[in-house]
């Protein structure tokens, strides 16, 4: 598997998810700035988390006019992977590749702290390490996480099997205490309907390590590695 | 003041209004050989600022600097206090870290979203000027008391502007400390820190050499904003400060991002000679510092300076404190390399001047000069004054505590409920879960520890940081105070078994004119350097906040201290809370009858009154020595030390912040209290004795333990085990670890939800 993480103007988690890729799970990996128009052939494209553009107008609004925008459609048009975290999910939702959009928390304030999110999918490139409704330990930073969409995207992400992780207790139980940020259905990540671009709020390369606290975001990385080599 | 222009004539009426005294003022035309004009006015206004120049503290911070030059190993310390932005010291393997922490008071008791968020912004290119790039952000605050709707208004304004600039940046902060105290109504205190990390032979300085080579203007443009604030921060608040409303910046972190990334860029590269940034005192300060430290001249061109408003004249565009700007000097003939630089982050870079020949900081506003001062005496040679000291009068009667008149307690448990949910006390993490405390994926003690810790990848290293200053300490006993800041920021590195390595601090204290403020001052920076020297850590530098005054009075005397500490192997942590069911629990360090300035004897007895502890600096050597080396050789599942609230609060603490609500079961504590005749039980619950640590460790090192302790001769008394799921101590305390969590956890979230 070859890797690349994408570089906007005010991404800041760009670094994190290359140590992770190449320091932690040994993955060629490079950077490739937001104003190329082609990049190199890779199996994955991450877009990490941070402030592109400065959340300016709205997260993610302004980066997926960037010029690197068109290969990762094309990219994943192709089939091939598309991770977004964070702001990197916030930008999937602009650019159109996932369905629904990102509203402030509700509490209005930015929450950086672990959450449980249990495996609701776990027959997808992301999540085939996983047991179905394995419960992972994976930490949250963002002030506009709150994911929504209508009932009836909702209904068509349900029926197509594309809700990946929710939010939930320690022992897996969902409901309104374990939902950090107001999302809908207690949504913390989702894939396109081809199940190729995976969009999540919590940030898997945050819990990569033991030393950091949880490793229990490799999985998704092993999830990977083990589909495409 | 009225409008002015360029050709505003001098009167006395707009001297005075600058903030020059007549005296300053002969000594300006002395140094020019004329009279100076509208602009170079305002630019020696802010540059002799006490923000700028430390006109009233220089005497006393030199002290820092003696006693730097008098610690046996000082050759760590690469960059010292006052030679550039931040200090530097050495943590081996070619590495170095830069940091300082430096006030943002005055803007934030006005605007507290931009003033807390454009001082983070200050501090950390204060870090990317030097060429390090920054890895942590601290922050210590005080508050006016929480139950006051305008505290909550400013505690929420602060801490968002932090999360606004830190978050953006993408630079955790990672720890700090905060406290409520009715002397800081109307005069919050906002003190941020910045940690970078730098390869030695990577450091960057502040100076314009070479003759010749081009000065670069590099990032935002240049407003209106913050216009005199390094004069605005060297006066008391009054009523009417928040008039001085446009004196505070807006913050743009975006913006410093990318100035951060392309200055980091720009290292690489060889056509990077010096960089300073433009804080306070903006252009005026960047030119005659760089200029002074290379002993050389600068020249600069008004009429290239990107401006962000129309009509700007040279007095505004000098003055003018717009965030998120550099000065950049640069190799001749290298001029491209960093124009194409800046270009990739689309920033501006404008050519707007040159190293010259001489020793004048030279302004020119379309081909005619508008400012010729020598960059020296601009930027050095600014008036110093030795203030007069005079012994407080209030601390006769503040530090009288007739402990017969302090009733012994019936209910410990209840108190122990009181002090638990005590804002000052209780759990931050209302707060820190707005800071991004784990972006750069290096933060491995979370903010709640004694001290925060992270690890420098690529390396076994970590580096662990604390701040702190309990200001009832030095207000009630400003000497005593001062040391014990010091101390129990070293004890708190020391607890994760860390080596402390380098301080920097930031002095706030009221109006240095009056003569009982200026005699605290001294006293409490005497009472530092004593610990300093003792526990042979050196100072790096930091900040002088003077002027933290409100109507009400001046705040508390608060040196709040950053501490800096070295962890050869990450993998020798240790974390402050109870690790595992069945340790042994022991209490290190000996308790004294001393609950005078305790939070104790506040909470419950509402007194701030009698003596502070006294800290013996020889037993708080003993103590972190031996902290140190059995943190070193492994044997410790826990150090935590004590400090407000006692031994029953670290005690609780321990419990309260383990994974698994580990309880503790501390069944007799008759050998502590027969150590000292007569010790009273409140003293021995809830004192706040120094050099102490409550710490666990795993049954067969209960032997090893003792014998470290014996080798540096210092008191160690089992005094329970980590057991079942409440705190139990003697018959005294009985407190499940949940009803103790609810307390802490709740008291901040449900005063300010009360507020919204």
């Amino acid at each position: 598997m070859k890797a690349a993480v994408i570089v906007f103007p005010g991404s800041n988690c760009d670094t994190d998810c290359f140590h992770a890729l190449r320091d932690v799970m040994k993955v060629p990996v490079e950077f490739v700035w937001h104003k190329e128009r082609n990049f190199p052939k890779v199996d994955l494209v991450v877009i990490p988390g941070g402030f592109s553009y400065g959340d300016y107008l709205r997260t993610g609004a302004i980066a997926r006019f960037s010029p690197v925008m068109d290969a990762v459609t094309k990219h994943a048009a192709g089939g091939r992977s598309v991770v977004g975290i964070c702001n990197g999910f916030q930008i999937l939702l602009e650019a159109g590749l996932l369905p629904g959009a990102m509203l402030r928390n509700k509490t209005l304030q930015f929450i950086c702290k672990h959450t449980w999110i249990r495996t609701e999918e776990n027959l997808t490139m992301f999540t085939g390490k996983m047991e179905p409704g394995e419960v992972l330990c994976v930490p949250i930073a963002h002030g506009e996480g709150n994911y929504y969409c209508d009932d009836d995207t909702l209904k068509s992400l349900h029926d197509h099997d594309q809700v990946v992780f929710r939010y939930c207790s320690e022992t897996g139980e969902v409901g309104e205490a374990f939902n950090p940020n107001g999302s809908k259905d207690h949504i913390a990540g989702i894939v396109n309907a081809k199940k190729n671009v995976l969009g999540m709020m919590p940030h898997p390369e945050r819990a990569s390590e033991d030393l950091l606290g949880s490793s229990d975001g490799r999985k998704i990385w092993e999830s990977l590695l083990n589909v495409l080599g | 003041m009225p409008t002015l222009s360029s050709a505003t004539p001098i009167t006395p009426e707009l001297i005075a209004a600058h903030g020059i005294t007549p005296q300053e003022y002969k000594h300006i035309c002395e140094i020019l050989g004329r009279e100076p004009n509208i602009t170079e006015l305002g630019m020696f206004s802010v540059m002799w600022s006490e923000h700028c120049s430390y006109k009233n503290s220089k005497p006393i911070l030199k002290l820092f600097s003696k006693m730097n030059s008098e610690l046996p190993h000082q050759e760590h310390l690469l960059v010292k206090p006052g030679q550039e932005n931040a200090g530097i010291v050495d943590i081996g393997d070619g590495l170095a870290v830069c940091f300082k922490i430096e006030s943002h008071n005055h803007p934030s008791a006005v605007e507290p979203f931009q003033g807390a968020a454009t001082g983070v912004g200050g501090i950390l290119r204060d870090i990317f000027t030097m060429g390090a790039r920054p890895i942590l952000l601290m922050n210590s605050l005080r508050f006016g008391d929480l139950a006051q709707p305008i505290s909550q208004h400013l505690f929420r304004g602060v801490v968002a502007g932090i999360a606004h600039y830190g978050n953006c940046m993408g630079i955790p902060t990672i720890g700090g400390d905060i406290y409520f105290d009715a002397s800081y109504e109307g005069n919050p205190l906002v003190n941020a820190m910045a940690l970078g990390i730098i390869k030695k032979n990577e450091i960057v300085r502040g100076a314009a050499h070479g003759i010749g080579n081009p000065v670069y203007y590099v990032g935002a443009t240049t407003g209106r904003d913050g216009l005199g604030g390094a004069a605005f921060a060297s006066r008391e608040l009054t009523e009417e400060s928040h008039e001085d409303r446009p004196a505070v910046q807006v913050g743009d972190p975006f913006m410093e991002k990318l100035l951060m990334e392309a200055c980091l860029e720009l290292l690489h590269t060889d056509a990077l000679v010096g960089m300073q940034d433009m804080g306070a005192a903006g252009l005026t300060c960047a030119g005659c510092e760089t200029a002074s430290r290379a002993s050389t001249g600068v020249e600069i061109d008004l009429a290239k300076v990107p401006l962000r408003e129309t009509g700007m004249i040279p007095y505004e565009i000098l003055l003018s404190e717009s965030q998120e700007r550099m000065l950049v000097i640069v190799k001749k003939g290298k001029e491209k390399e960093v124009e194409r630089i800046f270009e990739k982050w689309d920033l501006h870079a404008v050519n707007i001047g040159e190293v010259t020949k001489g020793d004048k900081y030279r302004v020119l506003e379309a081909g005619k000069i508008a400012a010729e001062i020598p960059a020296k005496a601009l930027a050095d040679d600014g008036p110093i004054y030795v203030r007069e000291e005079q012994k407080p009068a209030y601390l006769k009667d503040a530090q009288k505590l007739d402990l017969g008149i302090v009733k012994e307690l019936k209910d410990f448990t209840a108190v122990l409920k009181k002090i638990l949910s005590y804002p000052s006390i209780a759990s931050k993490a209302w707060v820190w879960e707005q800071y991004d405390h784990m972006v750069r994926t290096d933060t491995v003690f979370y903010p709640g520890h004694d001290a925060a810790l992270i690890r420098v990848k690529g390396t076994q290293k970590g580096i662990a940081v604390s701040t702190d200053c309990n200001s009832l300490y030095v207000y009630l006993d400003p000497f005593e105070g001062g040391k014990i800041a010091v101390a129990e920021a070293a004890r708190n590195v020391v607890c994760s078994g860390a080596k402390p390595v380098g301080v920097t601090n930031c002095l706030n204290f009221g109006n240095p004119m009056k003569p009982e403020i200026f005699w605290q001052f001294h006293q409490a920076v005497a009472g530092m350097i004593e610990s300093c020297k003792a526990l042979e850590v050196p100072v790096t530098g930091g900040n002088v906040s003077f002027y933290n005054e409100s109507p009400q009075g001046a705040i508390y005397p608060t040196p709040t201290i950053g501490m800096v500490g070295l962890l050869q192997n990450i993998e020798k942590r240790v974390p402050s809370a109870f690790q595992n069911q069945g340790d042994v629990i022991f209490l290190a360090g000996e308790t004294f009858n001393e609950i005078g300035g305790s939070h104790y004897l506040m909470i419950e007895h509402g007194l701030k009154k009698g003596l502070p502890p006294r800290l013996d600096l020889k037993r708080e050597q003993a103590l972190q020595q031996f902290i140190l080396a059995a943190a070193d050789a492994k044997k410790l599942s826990s150090c935590h030390d004590l400090s407000e609230g006692g031994l029953a609060l670290a005690l609780a603490e321990c419990c309260l912040k383990s994974t698994d609500d580990l309880g503790a079961e501390v069944g007799d504590l008759s050998e502590v209290r027969e150590a000292l005749r007569g010790l009273r039980e409140d003293a021995l619950y809830f004192g706040e004795s120094q050099s102490r640590a409550v710490i666990s460790v795993k049954l067969q090192y209960r032997d090893d333990v003792r014998k470290l302790a014996q080798k540096q001769g210092i008191a160690l008394y089992e005094i329970g085990t980590v057991s079942g799921d409440a705190l139990l101590m003697e018959d005294r305390v009985h407190l499940p670890v949940r009803e103790m969590k609810r307390l802490f956890d709740t008291t901040i979230p449900n005063m300010m939800e009360r507020s919204l």
